[in-house]
């Protein structure tokens, strides 16, 4: 199903999100009250985004990739350069509310992204921000939630659910504002594996559905499963090809500070081919 | 131990009592409050009670349940019921060095203490039998009349949603602080008085800097869910009232007749 969409996305090209000469610097004030540069976290940074399309980022501690993600729904706004979503500027204050419910957003921690006690209430909070009509909520939430299979639980407490089940209410949160990109900042960081499968599962659901993902991950094997891997280093872009290149070159992995998934590991050191890069791919060749 | 506050825990359900508008019982649950101190003799506790019961009863709210909100208030109750025992002047029943037990001061503490019962269940109801999200929308509604003179009163009710949904989590993370903290060898236990509370220092700082950790992640959360104020804002579930508000309304009313007949009921007897 992944492949037939990047068919379509060779046909009709269309950029959702253009990000331009992208530089976020954190500043400090100083003891005698100046603002002062602390770090640079985003240092030039450009790419695009395609409609439809899954991309990974991956990158070490202070990479900078959540900064960037914070970047691409104006949670945090460029220091330079601009952030483009769907034609409309991030530093355009006006229209801000429209890109947030454009460019989806969920974060790592599953409890500190939940403002209702009850499940559906949460999933419903967004759509209420935007004043979408009742029965218009009513509906978009049961969906949201049939699609991360947690329509049984919509009138449970929030404290209640496990780890991987509150990361789909916030999925689901996301999903309610009918968003076309949806920024996953490490969202399986937090969760065990079997919650982590289901989240990563979804992602795919939701790429299929026509919804542009971008996932920010740690996890290598998870990062391989978009049809684009960037790679960042010390705030800029150190590689952005597909998965299979990128796992075809283990000297720009290790320089990135990062490590070959086992997979890979496995299939190098077999010598099996290097178009293998998912557990699908590996199983149809030992077949 | 910390989990067993029931203070703010919705309990699912689809009774009568969870059916009313939350304005409904938000007041009625006030009132309830108010009257228990209008109360002032054996006969008005025992209508009280009784009224609370059924209350309970029609909710359908499992008593282990609400008991249990009470266990982590006993200590109050305790307390203000000693209090009053030794305080209160009057017919000396039992006298040994400085202590002295009073009939009055007895009749007292034993009406305070069931007061303090009483309201602490009753106002728990409210929390136990409405949705958070309800408790706060009727809050706000209630207080829409009293923005005209400054009161915030979306920002108030969102508060209230706000904390209510992280009692619990707050409540993880002081046992997963208490956890670490004693791994690392300290000792809440003994020592007196004084040595104890400043051994909740180790646990309060922790727990300071973590909600504000949490607030900030939260914050950023529910921008990016678009969240700027309450205007513009629409609601999944309108509150309304129905018929069952009309009926809930009169039984206060007459709940109240009731209450401050009991008042005369007392000399009667």
């Amino acid at each position: 199903m992944r492949q037939s969409f990047s068919q379509v996305r060779y046909t009709e090209i269309s950029n959702f999100i253009e990000v331009k000469n992208l530089i976020i610097d954190y500043t400090r004030v100083d003891d005698e009250g100046r603002t002062v540069l602390a770090t640079r976290a985003v240092n030039d940074v450009s790419f695009t985004v395609e409609k439809g399309s899954f991309i990974s980022v991956v990158g070490m501690n202070g990479s900078g990739k959540s900064t960037m993600a914070k970047a691409l729904n104006g949670l945090l706004l460029p220091s330079k350069g601009e952030v483009i979503v769907d034609g409309m500027s991030t530093a355009d204050e006006d229209r801000i509310w429209e890109i947030r419910s454009r460019v989806g957003m969920v974060f790592q921690n599953p409890d500190n992204q939940i403002v209702s006690s009850i499940v559906e209430d949460d999933v419903a909070f967004g759509p209420e921000n935007i004043g979408v009509p009742s029965e218009e909520i009513r509906k978009r939430v049961d969906s949201a939630l049939r699609k991360v299979d947690m329509y049984d639980c919509k009138d449970k407490g929030a404290h209640m659910l496990s780890g991987g089940q509150k990361q789909r209410i916030a999925i689901a949160g996301a999903i309610a504002m009918r968003p076309q990109c949806i920024v996953f900042d490490e969202p399986t960081a937090m969760l065990d594996p079997r919650g982590r499968k289901q989240v990563m599962e979804i992602i795919h659901e939701l790429n299929e559905d026509g919804i542009t993902c971008i996932l920010i991950t740690h996890f290598m094997e998870e990062a391989a499963q978009a049809d684009r891997v960037i790679v960042m280093k010390e705030g800029q872009i150190y590689s952005d090809t597909t998965p299979e290149e990128l796992f075809s070159d283990r000297k720009l992995i290790e320089g990135a500070g990062l490590e070959m998934p086992p997979l890979i590991d496995l299939r190098d050191r077999a010598g099996l081919p290097e178009s293998i890069t998912t557990i699908e791919d590996m199983i149809c060749q030992l077949k | 131990m910390v989990r067993d506050i029931t203070l703010g825990q919705y309990y699912p359900g689809k009774s009568a009592v969870h059916r009313l508008d939350s304005r409904t019982k938000i007041i009625g649950a006030l009132a309830y409050i108010v009257e228990l101190f209008v109360v002032n003799n054996f006969w008005g506790f025992l209508i009280a009670a009784a009224a609370l019961f059924a209350v309970i009863a029609v909710s359908k709210v499992p008593l282990k349940f609400i008991f249990k909100g009470l266990t982590a208030v006993f200590l109050i109750i305790a307390f203000t019921f000693i209090i009053n025992v030794f305080l209160v002047d009057g017919r000396v029943l039992w006298h040994w060095w400085i202590f002295t037990i009073t009939y009055e001061g007895l009749q007292r503490a034993f009406f305070m203490a069931v007061r303090l019962v009483l309201l602490i269940i009753g106002s728990s109801m409210l929390t136990l039998t409405t949705k958070p999200i309800e408790l706060t929308d009727g809050l706000e509604k209630l207080l829409k009349p009293f923005s005209k003179i400054g009161v915030p009163s979306h920002e108030i009710a969102l508060m209230m949603t706000i904390a209510l949904r992280f009692i619990p989590t707050l409540m993880e993370e002081t046992d997963k602080i208490i956890k670490a903290q004693e791994a690392r060898g300290t000792d809440f236990e003994s020592g007196n008085l004084i040595q104890r509370a400043k051994s909740l220092i180790p646990i309060l700082i922790p727990l300071f800097i973590s909600s504000f950790r949490i607030a900030q992640e939260l914050a950023l959360a529910m921008e990016a869910r678009c969240y700027h104020g309450g205007e513009g804002r629409t609601r999944m579930n309108e509150i309304h009232f129905h018929r069952g508000d009309a009926w809930a309304g009169v039984l206060m009313v007459l709940f109240l007749a009731v209450i401050i007949a009991s008042r005369y009921l007392g000399a009667l007897f």
